[in-house]
């Protein structure tokens, strides 16, 4: 494994020569830089970073301005015209100075934090101008794909690993297996395979996990103690056992763990645990009315009949960590952001009673899996510096530029060696996740998983409630799901066709 | 003769018209007929990637459209705010025209202005505005309705309250253009009916019914329609405000659409749920073109 470690990626590379783009090309893009520049200034100005929301209208923004700037400037349109103009020109300046421009687009926070190590990047590549464009979650899917319709895609983006079926179907990204052959950096044996997996389709690698997330069991230790327990068991059978002893110690109108009934994770993750492949025959038909997956259902449901779950919404309980605190919730399936939230909120002389766990799984620890969730880095088809892209990809992906993007942001790194730093495996809540990364499995990687995904929403809720007996619930699941399925099973079919054809 | 000169005045006209029609022809019937064929496909995220794997579905997606419980949902909720908003906010211009127009009032310029404001204003940062109006704990109105002793009430987050919500705001902020047509109809009606009719001992109330009202008919279809064809559109809304939760008590049909459209990526679906709902307002058109009809 030590093999994996910080080989820097200069070799191959070096030879390339980096041509940058002249004439019409560089002038447009170093126009749209400009305007770009001169539409987000006010933005980057540091005063309006921790301004209230109010500040965020649009009209009051615009207000906002670097001091310097003088203030009559902005009022006279000939003014802002040339200043415009200069800003122009300054732009036209950046593309032309030898260096290849790569576009990056980067989600929410860490669009914000990777600006630092791009600058390193850029540093050990002098050649090479890296444009971060931070995009906000809540706009990233639809801008990105709009942005591949209109062939404004970006050289190199982050990308949630469950959009890379999507992406894959869409032919936007590029496949990897060739670089990945050649490089010394990026080695699929080198990541967690649960996450590798999630950006692999049809045997062909489209992303590279940049950092990861996965769901473990946060539980009040102190009270699984006084139950008698002193750690969190590891099979279903005696997970319900120590469920049922915390709901005792607990006392009434208080519950073991807290499934919220609007969230269908959970759901996906048990169904996971018991050996469901949640769709079957090549990923053409659900199969949630298959054994494994009613058995998984059945366990979850009676953890409601027992009580020892509440069928409410997450909305209904304002508050998790008050209740967590007051023990009104004593077990909560959760992600790494509320490690976090969990020191922050909890009252620190509680802080000794809250731990953290793998999740129990049917048949003991090892078959406790959870999701593959987290980005992943990619490169676009559309791209015109698709080698530089890919530089800055391998940049990323180096184990000790994975520990600095943990430190900046707190998200976990996709890499393994990364996990033997100290800083991550003195902590054991960190240390909880590590291990369940080791036990992740992806979920179909097709494009239409989402829209199925809410169609078990629908489903999960109407179960907890008691509104349609779990059977007939998941039969007709699985019926929506053959319907959405549809276009798939045709493809299928073709290609099978096709290839008849061939022979 | 006549005919060289007719022929050659028709040329002229239509070359007139020519750069019109095409730019017409190219925006309009080009993009609407491209919708209608592509109806009957099932274009989707596969089809993106690669074109050759659209099948023509014949009339699947229209079927698929009227079988699929979310859509009669979504045209429900369409039709409360075509009902329950288009009226509101008829009746809302037609008070604020009345009151501008009103011979006592000073500054109407000023009142026509501000009426007029939110019109023009973003809609994006009105909604920003209105969610924290909208607060259920922080709000004003639920802080307004807390001092005469109503509870609060959690505007966009319960299903039964969401679409009124969407609503207030959507006639706060559209009713100011249908007030200017209304001011514009009010101004064309001639001072000495209302002299007649207060000579023949007509009140306020009996001027304003049978002069003003029946004078302002031929505004009141051009404004119903307008609106109600707005409103059938209803779709930034609830976009920027709820996403058309809670439980999908503010998915439009529009929203609909969009979410078939460009969040599932089936365009042919997208694009039949399109025609059902031009259908739909055509009829609704017909319809309220046949009652003012009669009316007149």
């Amino acid at each position: 494994m030590l093999t994996c470690f910080g080989r820097r990626a200069r070799g191959w590379h070096d030879g390339l020569a980096l041509v940058p783009d002249r004439g019409a090309r560089g002038w447009s893009t170093g126009l749209t830089r400009a305007l770009a520049g001169a539409i987000l200034a006010p933005v980057r100005s540091p005063a309006l970073i921790p301004a209230p929301p109010s500040l965020a209208l649009p009209g009051r923004g615009r207000r906002v301005r670097p001091a310097d700037q003088p203030r009559a400037c902005v009022r006279r349109p000939a003014c802002l015209l040339a200043l415009l103009l200069g800003l122009a020109l300054a732009g036209c300046r950046g593309a032309g100075d030898g260096r290849t421009t790569i576009r990056f687009w980067a989600m929410g926070r860490e669009g914000e934090v990777v600006q630092e190590l791009v600058r390193d990047f850029e540093r050990e590549n002098p050649a090479i101008h890296v444009v971060v464009q931070q995009i906000p979650w809540g706009a990233a899917h639809e801008k990105l794909l709009t942005a591949h319709v209109g062939r404004s895609t970006p050289d190199v983006a982050q990308l949630g690993n469950t959009w890379i079926a999507e992406f894959t179907a869409l032919r936007a990204i590029e496949p990897l297996d060739r670089r990945i052959a050649a490089s010394s950096v990026v080695r699929p044996d080198c990541f967690f395979k649960g996450i590798w997996d999630t950006n692999v389709m049809d045997g062909v690698a489209y992303g590279i996990p940049w950092y990861v997330d996965t769901r473990v069991l946060f539980y009040r230790r102190d009270l699984l103690a006084r139950a008698g327990y002193d750690s969190m068991p590891g099979s279903w059978d005696e997970w319900r056992r120590a469920m049922e002893a915390v709901q005792r110690v607990a006392g009434k109108g208080r519950f073991a763990i807290f499934l919220p009934t609007n969230e269908y994770t959970p759901w996906i993750v048990f169904g996971m645990q018991a050996g469901s492949p949640l769709l079957k025959e090549g990923d053409t038909r659900g199969a949630f009315g298959e054994p494994a997956y009613r058995r998984a259902a059945a366990f979850y449901l009676d953890l409601f009949r027992r009580g020892l779950a509440p069928a409410v919404q997450g909305a209904s309980i304002a508050n998790r960590y008050q209740e967590f605190e007051r023990g009104t919730i004593n077990m909560y399936i959760s992600g790494p952001w509320d490690v976090g939230e969990f020191r922050r909120r909890i009252a620190p002389a509680l802080q000794s009673s809250w731990a953290t766990a793998p999740l129990p799984g049917p048949d003991g620890p090892a078959t406790g899996v959870s999701t593959a969730g987290g980005s992943s880095l990619v490169l676009f088809r559309a791209s015109r510096h698709p080698d530089e892209a890919w530089r800055l990809v391998e940049f990323l992906s180096r184990p000790e530029q994975q520990l600095r993007f943990w430190r900046l942001t707190g998200d976990l790194p996709a890499r393994v060696e990364a996990w033997r730093d100290t800083a991550l495996t003195n902590d054991p809540n960190v240390r909880t996740f590590g291990r369940q990364l080791e036990r992740v499995v992806s979920t179909p990687r097709i494009p239409e998983w989402e829209q199925i995904s809410l169609r078990l929403q629908d489903k999960v809720e109407a179960m907890v409630l008691g509104h349609a007996p779990a059977d007939s619930a998941l039969a007709a699941l699985d019926r929506d799901v053959d319907r959405i399925l549809e276009k798939r099973r045709w493809l299928v079919e073709r290609a099978r066709r096709r290839a008849a054809g061939a022979r | 003769m006549r005919g060289v000169v007719e022929s050659r005045q028709n040329r002229a006209g239509w070359a007139f018209v020519a750069p019109a029609l095409a730019l017409i022809g190219l925006f309009f019937f080009v993009p609407v007929l491209a919708g209608l064929f592509l109806s009957f496909t099932d274009f989707d995220i596969y089809a993106i990637g690669r074109p050759d794997t659209a099948r023509f579905m014949g009339l699947e997606n229209y079927r698929q459209v009227l079988s699929n419980p979310l859509f009669w949902q979504a045209l429900g909720n369409t039709f409360l705010f075509v009902i329950v908003g288009g009226p509101l906010s008829v009746l809302t211009s037609l008070v604020a025209a009345l009151l501008v127009s009103a011979k006592r009032v000073r500054y109407p310029g000023l009142f026509r202005s501000i009426f007029f404001m939110p019109v023009v204003t973003t809609l994006v940062a009105v909604a920003i505005v209105w969610r924290y109006l909208y607060h259920p704990q922080y709000g004003l109105l639920n802080w307004a309705l807390g001092a005469v002793g109503i509870h609060p009430v959690d505007w966009l987050g319960d299903p039964h309250w969401a679409m009124f919500a969407i609503i207030l705001m959507a006639v706060w902020k559209n009713f100011g253009y249908n007030m200017l047509i209304f001011i514009a109809g009010l101004q064309s009606i001639p001072e000495d009916l209302y002299e007649a009719a207060h000579l023949d001992g007509a009140g306020g109330w009996a001027r304003f019914r049978h002069v003003t009202l029946p004078s302002l008919a031929p505004t009141f279809l051009f404004v119903g329609v307008m609106t109600m064809l707005g409103n059938f559109q209803l779709f930034a809304e609830p976009y920027v405000m709820t996403q058309g939760g809670p439980l999908k008590a503010t998915t439009t049909v529009v929203l609909l659409m969009y979410e078939e459209g460009f969040r599932w990526w089936r365009m042919g679906m997208a694009a039949s749920l399109a025609f059902v709902l031009f259908v739909i307002m055509l009829l609704g058109t017909l319809i309220q073109m046949r009652l003012q009809g009669e009316r007149r």
